[in-house]
Formats: C-alpha cells, sequence, structure tokens
C-alpha cells in the first residue's frame, strides 16, 4: 500500500515537474513581460509534412496595424512552398523589449526590424549584410538602405507619412458657416492660420458639431509617442534644415518655441482640459476622431485601416502638413520617412538565414506578396518591383502625393536620430507635466536640449 | 514511516531541488555574473567590474533611489493596512453572524484576479472617479500611490484574512472562556489572549505582505506605469524599465536587481526575526 502510495506521489511529483519545464518553455517573457505581444504559430503542427530542407522564417513584426495581414501572408507562403513563417507581433510601444526577450531564445527570430541608425546601433551584430540580395537591388534609390561601413544592414520597406489628418466633412461644414476664417481645408498654409481655424472651431463648437478642434492628445506612455517623438521630429528637422545636417551630437532647441506652440494648440482646443490627457491614450483619440467629436487628429498613412474599420468613409480623410510657425513653412509638405528597416538575423542558421531572404524576396516580387503589401497592409514600399498596380490608394498616401506634386519639400524623419528612448521617454513626460500644470515649459527644454546631449554621449561612448 | 521516508527521500526531494536549481539557483547565479558585465543579450556579456553598481546608483541612472524609498514606504504602509484590515475581517467573520461563508469568498475574489488585468481596471475607475475633477491617476505620483495602496489591500486583504481565520479557529476555545471568566474585558481577552496566540499567522502574513509590496509589479505597470516622470516607478519596474527601456544599460539594471534582491532578502529576515520572536505554543 505504501509502495502504491510513494508511486502516486512520485508520479505526480514528476508531472507536476514537466508541466512546469513545459510551461517554462512555452510563453514568451513569464510574468515579468506580461501581456506583450501575440504569437501566431502557423506551422508548429505540420513539421512532419515538410521538405527536408529545414529552413525556416521566424518575423518579429513591429505593427501591430498590420499583423493580421502579415499572418495571413505567411500562411499563403506556406501553403506555396511548405517553409514554416511564424510571425509574431509585438504590442505597441514594446518592440525592444520584446526583440530583447526574443533574441536570448534558441529560435530566435530569424527576420527583425530596426527604426533606424539608432537603433541599429544595439543591433549591428546581429545584422547580415544585404548586399546582393534583390532586396537590396530593387530599391529605387539607396537613402532607404541603412548603411554602415559599405555594409546594407537594413532595408526600409514602408515609406510612411503623417500629418494632421483631418474629417473633410467636418471642416467644411465649418468652412461653410458664416464667418469661418477660411473658405477651403487647403487655405491651411501655416501656422497662423491654423492656430485661427482651431481656435475659431474650438469656440464655435456647437456649430461645427464637434467637442473639440482636436481630438485629445492622449499622453498615456502606449501613445505617447506621436509628440514626445512624431511631433518632436518638426523642430528637430527645421534646425538640421538651418544648420544643414542630418544629425547632431547637441541640439540648440531653436525651434522650441514653435513646438510650444503647437502642443499649447493641441492641448487648449481639444475634446479634452489638458490635465486629462495623462489617462487618455491613441485608441481614445481614433474614437473621438471616428465619433465626429474633433476635426483634427495627428498620426499617420498607418492608421488608416483602423479609421476605415471605425467606420469612416475615404471621402472624410484628408491630410494636412503639421505647421509650426518656422520660416518657409508655406512650402512645408507631409513628414515623409522610414522606421521600418528589415535585417536579417546574422546570428540564425544558414538555412534559417537563406529561407528567410527567399521568403522578403518573394513578398516583394510575387504578386500575392506585392498585392498583400501594397493593398492589404496600404504600404507605400520602396521597391522597383511594385509598378502602377501596386500603390496603395487611400487618400492619405494620395495627401501626400498631392503634396509632393504640388512642390512641397516633405519633411523628412529627423527623429530616427535621437539618441534615445531615454531621451523620448524625457521629453514626454515633460510635456505631459508641462501639459497638467505641474512642470513648466523650461522643463521640456532641459529634456530637449540638454537631454539631447546627454543621451547622446551616453549612447556614443560605449 | 521513517523507514519509507530514508528509503524514498530522493523521489521526493530531487524533482523539487531540480525545479529550484533551474528556476532559481542557476538564473541567479548567471544574473549575479551579469551584473558586472557588459551586455545586450546574455550571450555576448563582457566582464566590466564594479561599473554597472557605480552607473545604478548614479544621477543618471534613472531615479533608482527614489524609487527605493518609494517603494520602502508603500512596502510599510501596504503591510499596515493589508493587515490590520484583513484580521479585523477575520475576527468579523469568525463570529456567528448570517452569510459568513458568503463574505468570506467575496472578499476572498479579488485575489483571483491576474495584477495586470486589475491595474487596468481600476485605472478605468480612478480615472472615471478623477475626472470630474479635473485629475487623472498620474497628476502627480501620489495619486498613483495611494491607488496603488488601496488595490493592493482590495486584493490582498482577503488572502490575509483567510489565513488568520486558520489561525484564529486553532486557538482553544477554553482559553478565550477562561479569560472572561477572570473578569478580562473583550479586547483584553483579544489583545493579552488570542493575539499573542496568532503570533504565527501574523508571521506568515507581515511576511507576505512585506515582501509583494517591494516586489510589486504588474499593478505598479498598468495603473501609472511610471508616471508622471518615472516618479510613481516603484523598485521592480524602475528596474525593468532599465534592463528593457535604455539601450546599453542592460547590466546597470541587472545591478539594480541584485540590490533589490539583498534588500528584500535583508529585510525579510529580519521581519522573521522580530515577529517569530514572539511567537508561542499552545
Amino acid at each position: 500500500m505504501r509502495k502504491l502510495l510513494a508511486i502516486v506521489i512520485a508520479a505526480g511529483m514528476l508531472l507536476a515537474l514537466s508541466v512546469i519545464f513545459a510551461a517554462a518553455e512555452a510563453p514568451k517573457g513569464g510574468t515579468t513581460a506580461p501581456a506583450k505581444a501575440s504569437e501566431t504559430s502557423e506551422n508548429k503542427g505540420n513539421g512532419t509534412t515538410q521538405p527536408a530542407s529545414g529552413g525556416q522564417v521566424y518575423y518579429l513584426n513591429f505593427k501591430p496595424e498590420q499583423a493580421m495581414q502579415w499572418e495571413e501572408l505567411a500562411k499563403v507562403y506556406t501553403t506555396r512552398t511548405g517553409v514554416p513563417v511564424t510571425v509574431m507581433t509585438a504590442a505597441s510601444d514594446t518592440y525592444e523589449d520584446t526583440l530583447r526577450s526574443e533574441m536570448e531564445k534558441a529560435q530566435m527570430p530569424t527576420l527583425f526590424q530596426v527604426n533606424g541608425p539608432v537603433g541599429l546601433r544595439t543591433w549591428r551584430d546581429y545584422c547580415l549584410d544585404l548586399s546582393g540580395t534583390a532586396l537590396v537591388e530593387q530599391l529605387k534609390s539607396d537613402e532607404f538602405a541603412l548603411r554602415e561601413n559599405g555594409q546594407v544592414l537594413g532595408v526600409a520597406y514602408a515609406i510612411e507619412t503623417y500629418g494632421l489628418i483631418y474629417r473633410k466633412d467636418l471642416l467644411e461644414t465649418y468652412c461653410a458657416l458664416p464667418g469661418a476664417v477660411i473658405t477651403a481645408p487647403e487655405d491651411i498654409r501655416d501656422f497662423a492660420t491654423l492656430k485661427a481655424v482651431a481656435e475659431d472651431i474650438q469656440r464655435r463648437r456647437d456649430e461645427v458639431g464637434v467637442l473639440g478642434a482636436f481630438t485629445s492628445a492622449g499622453m498615456d506612455s502606449s501613445s505617447d509617442w506621436r509628440f514626445k517623438t512624431h511631433l518632436a521630429n518638426l523642430p528637430i528637422y527645421y534646425e538640421y534644415k538651418a544648420g544643414d545636417v542630418n544629425v547632431s551630437d547637441a541640439v540648440q532647441g531653436t525651434y522650441l518655441d514653435g513646438y510650444r506652440a503647437v502642443w499649447d494648440l493641441y492641448i487648449h482646443n481639444a475634446t479634452c482640459a489638458p490635465t486629462l490627457i495623462g489617462g487618455k491614450t491613441n485608441e481614445d483619440a481614433l474614437a473621438e476622431f471616428a465619433l465626429g467629436e474633433a476635426v483634427f487628429y495627428q498620426n499617420g498613412t498607418w492608421a488608416y485601416e483602423g479609421l476605415i474599420e471605425a467606420g469612416l468613409e475615404d471621402e472624410q480623410l484628408g491630410m494636412l502638413p503639421i505647421y509650426i510657425g518656422a520660416p518657409g513653412e508655406e512650402n512645408q509638405g507631409l513628414c515623409t520617412g522610414s522606421e521600418n528597416y528589415w535585417c536579417v538575423n546574422r546570428k540564425a542558421s544558414e538555412a534559417d538565414i537563406s529561407a528567410t531572404i527567399a521568403f522578403l524576396e518573394w513578398c516583394i516580387t510575387s504578386d500575392e506578396g506585392r498585392d498583400a503589401l501594397a493593398h492589404k497592409m496600404g504600404f507605400v514600399t520602396p521597391f522597383r518591383t511594385f509598378g502602377e498596380e501596386y500603390t496603395a490608394d487611400n487618400p492619405l498616401q494620395k495627401a501626400a502625393a498631392d503634396y509632393l506634386e504640388l512642390g512641397k519639400t516633405p519633411v523628412s524623419w529627423s527623429f530616427t536620430t535621437i539618441p534615445s528612448e531615454t531621451w523620448k521617454n524625457n521629453v514626454g513626460a515633460a510635456l505631459l507635466e508641462y501639459a497638467q500644470g505641474t512642470g513648466d515649459w523650461e522643463a521640456v527644454r532641459t529634456a530637449f536640449v540638454d537631454g539631447w546631449a546627454k543621451e547622446y554621449q551616453a549612447a556614443n561612448e560605449r | 514511516m521513517e523507514r519509507f521516508i530514508g528509503k524514498y527521500w530522493p523521489v521526493f526531494v530531487l524533482p523539487t531541488l531540480l525545479a529550484f536549481a533551474i528556476g532559481f539557483l542557476a538564473p541567479f547565479g548567471m544574473g549575479l555574473y551579469l551584473s558586472f558585465c557588459d551586455f545586450t543579450t546574455l550571450s555576448d556579456a563582457v566582464f566590466t567590474g564594479f561599473d554597472n553598481y557605480i552607473r545604478a546608483f548614479s544621477d543618471g541612472g534613472g531615479g533608482f533611489l527614489h524609487s527605493l524609498w518609494f517603494t520602502a514606504l508603500f512596502a510599510v504602509l501596504s503591510t499596515a493596512t493589508i493587515n490590520v484590515f484583513g484580521l479585523s475581517m477575520a475576527l468579523l467573520l469568525t463570529r456567528a453572524i448570517r452569510g459568513r461563508d458568503v463574505f468570506r469568498t467575496v472578499l476572498f475574489l479579488p485575489n483571483l484576479i491576474g495584477g495586470i488585468v486589475l491595474g487596468w481596471l481600476w485605472q478605468v475607475i480612478f480615472n472615471g472617479i478623477l475626472n470630474p475633477l479635473g485629475l487623472t491617476i498620474v497628476t502627480n505620483e501620489w495619486y498613483g500611490f495611494w491607488g496603488l495602496l488601496l488595490i493592493m489591500l482590495w486584493q490582498q486583504a482577503g488572502y490575509m484574512m483567510i489565513i488568520y481565520i486558520s489561525g484564529l479557529s486553532t486557538i482553544p476555545e477554553e482559553l478565550s472562556e477562561a479569560a472572561g471568566i477572570d473578569g478580562a474585558s473583550a479586547w483584553q481577552t483579544f489583545w493579552h489572549v488570542r493575539l499573542p496566540m496568532l503570533r504565527p499567522s501574523i508571521t506568515i502574513c507581515t511576511f507576505l505582505t512585506l515582501t509583494n509590496g517591494f516586489k510589486l509589479f504588474d499593478q505598479n505597470l498598468s495603473l501609472t506605469n511610471g508616471m508622471p516622470s518615472g516618479r510613481s516607478e516603484l523598485l521592480a519596474l524602475n528596474i525593468y524599465n532599465t534592463f528593457y527601456g535604455r539601450s546599453g544599460w542592460e547590466g546597470a539594471g541587472q545591478a539594480k536587481a541584485v540590490v533589490f534582491c539583498l534588500i528584500v532578502v535583508g529585510i525579510a529576515l529580519l521581519q522573521l526575526r522580530l515577529t517569530q520572536r514572539g511567537e508561542v505554543e499552545a
């Protein structure tokens, strides 16, 4: 009896132990990285039916907006070729964390992304030289390749544009009001006009039928990138432009007054009081915009799918440049660039590397791949293989093209040279405190100017 | 029985020991080593001596000292509130009142909700209350602080209550009865008879709440995520943000984690020694 008892207990313990191991194997990050990412493994089960070439692709995707489409595309590729493709998408604003923990694993991502020269600094040891692959050969311009010491370590795959997305229908309603500051949305060509319009809409919000001119400037840490990074790009861009440089080890903050002016405009003419933005998210802003509670929403082309899903029509959407009152801004266009560079993991196995490159080449040359990238994901790509029939044609992309046609200069994405995430976080925190009234603008200036020098030094001394 | 254990002890000890070694000892040793290294991922570590420890405590170290006292204050206050509340509830619910089991269940339930969900849930509730006043949970760090305190009280008091209830039910009725016959008031009976008998439960409960308070992460992450300006960051979140949020600071984050571990172990041992000293057996 005792013997039986002992055997039963021991068996139970071993079972529990195996469960522990299985559990340790399965989830990513465990309890310290809660709800970080959603994993979709397409092929875990059908390994036996695969050809024995052995290579597989594991893509750690940066863009949650396109997670579903990537998963679908992966499935198509696997049915076509039998090569397993796993797509995993990091949750908003957690890409670096997720990448870091995924890289520790035996099955590490074979394909991942860096956000530009600064991101490359962290991961350069993991980046394979892509020279000679179709990815590089097919690039329309060399500026879309991320180079270091003559090697191409990353290739941009999505050119994106952001600005002030506006509700055409609502802005036209406003324009039709007696005494409106402008007669058509196109009349907004500088900061002064934008300010006059926004303040007038805010004053006459009942007549326009909105709660505010701007959507809430959500500064929850999941969403503050719209302001600490994208909006901050404008003063950086103008300073670089004035100094004729592409990168700086110490910015002066010459255009910070413009940054302040536009931030003031955003927070004081919005759907909620400035003291409340600490609890608001980008999702809140999108909902307000879709419900017609606000006219302007600062975001970019990647938001298109979300806006359509929320019930908006193409005709309701337009995009204006973000003006900050800098000299020469009448010729300023939208902010266009890329912070999405594909990198192939050099430390992956030979078979996996060639499988990954083959997958990428398929993505940019096959009909299914091009259709998915251009139409389903709505990317404007920098590859020559994407002809007329594979251009994204949503109104936000069109706005970008229109401004180019008008001869406006696109604002480049200077924010990819921001020295560190810490710089962004500190600027974001100071912006929030300024908005809440618990901090002053001096703190933003300090975080912006002094923080830049400090972070640049810290990032480059090592 | 003894012979039985003597013969089969490896069957009982080894699986657990193995799990402990793999799940705790190995990562701990590795972490200790890494705190003296510069690294991005575990495979490319380079030994750098005490550099990380200096960086962890430096000005640019991301508010480690602020988090340290903020966490200490939080741990002390949450230990006090949770235990006082948990014990009061236990005293109430060991009396013969109607629906006693329902109350016990209801009070225990919050403990079954995960920390992240709890944080989100309460963030919505707090903001719902604060927004009409023009405030949010992140207006300043003290809203987050009191918010966290409330959440932890709500979540953990029920759990501690269960431990106290089981502690109370082991105290023989005769002792209270005898004290009553000797003329002790209800308060005197509680203070001089039942409380001393409860010491083992108190030891367990304070140990759990104190270490939980220091280690708190999930609720902090989802309620405020350290906002504003990282001032509502408790230690665990501070370490996490240093490790994962700053490129090049992985080692400093690891060094903070080692310091953190020493502090928590030290405090826990001290607390155990202090509370165990007065334990009595019936």
